[in-house]
C-alpha cells in the first residue's frame, strides 16, 4: 500500500524515461480510443451540418424552450475548465506540492474543455455565420455589440480565459519541452526546438520563469472566478424565476470546481492505468484530490440547499412555483437524480476504503460529473418550462440532433486530450523532480542543511555567507 | 459613432443618453384591448398573418410550439369548480386574451441581445432588426410574456407556394431561418403614416396609423394610437381608466375601472392596456 505521495528515491533519469515513454509508440488501445472519439465527433458534425442547413427546429427547440442542451452543456464544459486553474494556480500559491504530478493534465483539461465549451454558444446560434458580430470589431458603420448583454461578457470572459489558460499551460511546459527536445528525433525535435524557446535551464531563465509563472497564477485565479460568475450572469441577470437568483455566481463557481475535480479523478485513473504512472500518480495523491473534491462537493451541496431555501423563504409565488415544479414537475426524475449524484454520491469520497479503490473512484467520479451535467440541464430547462406566463408552460424533450452534438462534444474533448498526451508530457517532469528533491530534503536533515541554507540560518561553527558581492 | 467620437464626446453622450434610453419620444405608440368586446374570432391573428408576412407552419410544427403567430389568441376556460357548476362552465364558454408584443418601455429583451438587434426607437417601439439578429434567442428567454417567435426553419420555402407568394406584403421583409421576430405594431404602417404626414406638412393625426389587428377587429375591441397625442382615442381611454405608464402598480381612485396592464408588477412598463372582462357571477 502506497503511503507516500511520491517515492523520494526515484532516480531523475527514470522520471524522464517514464514520461517520455508515455509520449511515444501508441499502443492499440490508443488508436481504438482515437477512432472512437473520431466517430463521436463525426456524429456531432453530421448533426451540426443538418442543423446548419435546416435551422434550429430539428433539435426540437421550440417556443418557449429557446435554450436547451447546448447552453447546459456549454456551462458544463466551462465548469470543467476550472479545475486546472484550481490545481495549478491556487494550489501553487498555497504551496501544496502534491499537485505537481497531476496538474499538467488538469491544465490541459482546462484548455480543451474551454475549446469544447466555446463551440456551444456558436452551435446554438440561429445564424452561425454571423457569430463574429458579438466581437467589438471596428466597423465603419459604427455598429457595436450590446455591452449590456451578459452574452457579450461571456464572449470576452471566455476568450480571455482561453488565451490565459493556454498561455499558462504552455509557459509551465517550457522546461519539459526542453527535455523533450533533447531526447527527440525527427519532426518532434523540430517542434520542441521551436516550442521550448531556447530553454537552457540557466539561472536567469529559471528566475524569470518562476516570476512569470507566479504572476500568471495570480492573474488566473480571479479570472477563473470571474469567468464562471459571468457565465452564471447569463441566468442571474435575466428576469426569469429560477434563473434570477443572487447566489448563482458562487453557486456556479463551486459547481465548476466540483465537476472539474471529479473530471481530474477520472482522467487521473485513466492515465495511471494506461500509462502505468503508478509511481507518479500515487494513491495518496488521489486521496488528497478526493478529499479536496469532497470539500468542494459539500460547499456545492450547501449552496444548492441555500438556493432552495432562499427561494422558498423569499416567498415570491412565481419563483416558488418554478422551484416546486423542479421537484415534482415533468423533469423531476432528472432533478432527483442530480441531487442524488451531486449530494449523496460524494459521501463515498469520505470513506478511505473507497478512496483507495480505483474502480470505485472511477465510477464515483463519472457519477459526480453526470450529476453536474444534470444540474446545468435542470437549471436551463425547467425554468423555461415554467415561467411567468402560464400560457407558455411547455414540456420539451430534446431530439437526437441535440443529443448527438452533446455526445460528440465529449469525443471532441477526448480527441484533443488524446493528441495532447502523445505530443506533450502529461506529467510535469521538472516539477516532479522538484517534489522528489524537497521530499529528500525533508527526510534527511543532512541534505537539507546542505542545500537549504539561508543567510538567516545561523549555526554554531557556520561561516556567515557573504552576500555583499552578489 | 467611432471610438474617437465616443471618447471625445463622452460627456455629451452621457447627457443625452442618461439611462441609455430615449427621453424625447416623438411618439409613444400604445394600444387598448377591450376584453368585453373581444369575441375570440381570431380576425386579428389572421390579418396579422397577412399584413406581416407571417409564415404558416402547418399543424405538426404548430403543435411542437414552432409557430409564428405574432398575435396569439389565448383561450382560458374557467375551472368548473371555481366559477360554478359544470353546466355554467359550458354556457359561459371561454374567455379570450389577444396577446401581441407589449412594446415595453423597460423591455427586458432589449438589454440582453448581444448584438443590439432589438432596441427602443424614438417612437416608443420595441424594434427588432432582422438583419442584425444572430439568433442567440436570449431575448425570448427573457421576455416574461414569451411573445417572441423564432424562425426554427426556413419557413418561407413552403409557406407561400406559387401563386401565393404574390400576396406577400412588399413593405416588409420575409424572414429566413435563425431570426427572432415579434409584433412590431405594424411599423410599416406607422412609417407610411409618418411619411404621408410629413409630405402634407402636418403632424401625425390619430387614425393615420392603424395596426392590422385594430383595423380588422369586427367589434372594435382593439384601439391603436399615440399615447403622447392628447386627442388620440387611446390616450383618452388610458386617462379614463387611470392607467399610467412608468408604474408598477396603478393607484386608481375608482376601483371599478377595468384597465390593467399584464404583469406590470415586473416593471417592464408595457404599452398595452387591457380592459378586464366583466361577467355575471
Amino acid at each position: 500500500m502506497q503511503t507516500k505521495d511520491i517515492n523520494e528515491n526515484i532516480a531523475w533519469a527514470k522520471i524522464n524515461t517514464d514520461v517520455l515513454r508515455s509520449m511515444e509508440n501508441p499502443r492499440m488501445g490508443y488508436w481504438i480510443a482515437v477512432v472512437a472519439c473520431l466517430l463521436m465527433v463525426s456524429c456531432a458534425v453530421m448533426a451540426e451540418i443538418y442543423q446548419y442547413q435546416v435551422g434550429m427546429g430539428p433539435g426540437n427547440l421550440n417556443w418557449p424552450h429557446m435554450w436547451d442542451l447546448y447552453i447546459a452543456t456549454f456551462v458544463f464544459w466551462i465548469g470543467m475548465s476550472h479545475s486546472g486553474t484550481l490545481l495549478s494556480a491556487i494550489l501553487h500559491i498555497i504551496g501544496a506540492d502534491w499537485r505537481k504530478p497531476i496538474y499538467r493534465f488538469a491544465e490541459a483539461m482546462t484548455t480543451f474543455s474551454l475549446m469544447t465549451a466555446g463551440l456551444f454558444p456558436i452551435i446554438h446560434l440561429g445564424r452561425v455565420w454571423n457569430m463574429y458580430w458579438v466581437l467589438p470589431y471596428v466597423s465603419d458603420r459604427g455598429i457595436w455589440p450590446n455591452f449590456r448583454s451578459p452574452l457579450i461578457w461571456d464572449a470576452f470572459a471566455i476568450t480571455t480565459y482561453l488565451t490565459s489558460s493556454a498561455l499558462f499551460l504552455f509557459i509551465g511546459m517550457i522546461p519539459d519541452l526542453a527535455i523533450c527536445r533533447d531526447n527527440a528525433r525527427g519532426w518532434r525535435q523540430k517542434l520542441y526546438t521551436v516550442l521550448s524557446m531556447g530553454w537552457q535551464g540557466d539561472d536567469r531563465q529559471w528566475r524569470n520563469f518562476r516570476k512569470i509563472y507566479l504572476l500568471m497564477a495570480c492573474f488566473l485565479i480571479p479570472l477563473a472566478v470571474s469567468v464562471h460568475s459571468i457565465v452564471s450572469a447569463d441566468f442571474a441577470m435575466s428576469i426569469m424565476p429560477g434563473w434570477h437568483i443572487t447566489s448563482f455566481p458562487p453557486y456556479f463557481v463551486a459547481g465548476a470546481l466540483y465537476s472539474g475535480c471529479a473530471a481530474i479523478i477520472t482522467l487521473f485513473i485513466i492515465l495511471r492505468y494506461f500509462f502505468r504512472f503508478d509511481e507518479y500518480m500515487t494513491i495518496p495523491i488521489l486521496e488528497k484530490t478526493c478529499k479536496l473534491t469532497f470539500a468542494i462537493a459539500m460547499v456545492w451541496s450547501y449552496l444548492t440547499l441555500i438556493e432552495f431555501a432562499s427561494v422558498w423563504y423569499g416567498h415570491d409565488p412565481v419563483a416558488k412555483e418554478a422551484l416546486v415544479s423542479r421537484f415534482v414537475g415533468p423533469y423531476s426524475p432528472f432533478f432527483w437524480l442530480m441531487l442524488f449524484c451531486g449530494i449523496i454520491v460524494p459521501f463515498a469520497l469520505a470513506v478511505e476504503r473507497f478512496r483507495r479503490h480505483l474502480p470505485t473512484m472511477f465510477v464515483v467520479s463519472i457519477l459526480l460529473n453526470l450529476g453536474m451535467w444534470l444540474e446545468r440541464w435542470m437549471i436551463v430547462t425547467p425554468t423555461l418550462a415554467t415561467s411567468y406566463y402560464p400560457f407558455a408552460f411547455d414540456v420539451m424533450w430534446p431530439s437526437m440532433v441535440q443529443w448527438a452534438i452533446v455526445f460528440g462534444s465529449f469525443g471532441w474533448f477526448g480527441l484533443l486530450f488524446l493528441i495532447f498526451v502523445k505530443v506533450f508530457p502529461c506529467v510535469s517532469m521538472y516539477e516532479v523532480k522538484e517534489m522528489v528533491f524537497h521530499r529528500r530534503q525533508h527526510n534527511s536533515p543532512e541534505i537539507a542543511k546542505q542545500f537549504h541554507r539561508r543567510a538567516s540560518d545561523r549555526q554554531a561553527g557556520d561561516e556567515q555567507p557573504s552576500t555583499g558581492g552578489a | 459613432m467611432s471610438l474617437k467620437n465616443v471618447l471625445e464626446n463622452w460627456s455629451d453622450y452621457r447627457k443625452t443618453h442618461e439611462d441609455g434610453g430615449h427621453h424625447d419620444y416623438e411618439h409613444m405608440w400604445g394600444m387598448v384591448v377591450d376584453l368585453n368586446k373581444c369575441t375570440g374570432c381570431n380576425a386579428c391573428a389572421v390579418s396579422c398573418y397577412s399584413e406581416n408576412n407571417l409564415a404558416t407552419v402547418g399543424k405538426e410544427k404548430m403543435g411542437k410550439g414552432q409557430g409564428m403567430h405574432w398575435l396569439r389568441m389565448e383561450r382560458y376556460w374557467d375551472e368548473p369548480n371555481v366559477g360554478g357548476d359544470e353546466k355554467e362552465f359550458h354556457e359561459r364558454g371561454a374567455s379570450f386574451l389577444p396577446m401581441m408584443c407589449q412594446q415595453c418601455n423597460a423591455a427586458t429583451c432589449e438589454v440582453v441581445c448581444p448584438v443590439a438587434a432589438t432596441y427602443h426607437t424614438p417612437d416608443g417601439l420595441n424594434a427588432q432588426v432582422y438583419n442584425r439578429c444572430i439568433g442567440s434567442r436570449y431575448c425570448s428567454n427573457n421576455c416574461p410574456y414569451r411573445l417572441r417567435y423564432f424562425n426554427f426553419y426556413s419557413y418561407y420555402e413552403d409557406a407561400w407556394p406559387e401563386p401565393l407568394n404574390q400576396q406577400l406584403n412588399p413593405d416588409l421583409s420575409v424572414r429566413d431561418k435563425g431570426v427572432m421576430e415579434k409584433c412590431t405594431f405594424c411599423v410599416q404602417r406607422i412609417r407610411t403614416a409618418k411619411d404621408t404626414a410629413r409630405r402634407e406638412g402636418r403632424e401625425v393625426r390619430d387614425g393615420d396609423a392603424v395596426s392590422a389587428c385594430a383595423q380588422s377587429c369586427p367589434t372594435k375591441a382593439i384601439t391603436f394610437g399615440d399615447l403622447l397625442d392628447e386627442n388620440a382615442e387611446v390616450t383618452k381611454l388610458w386617462k379614463f381608466h387611470q392607467v399610467e405608464l412608468g408604474k408598477t402598480k396603478q393607484d386608481k381612485a375608482n376601483k371599478e375601472l377595468r384597465g390593467y396592464r399584464v404583469l406590470e408588477g415586473l416593471n417592464v412598463d408595457p404599452c398595452i392596456m387591457y380592459l378586464d372582462r366583466v361577467r355575471e357571477v
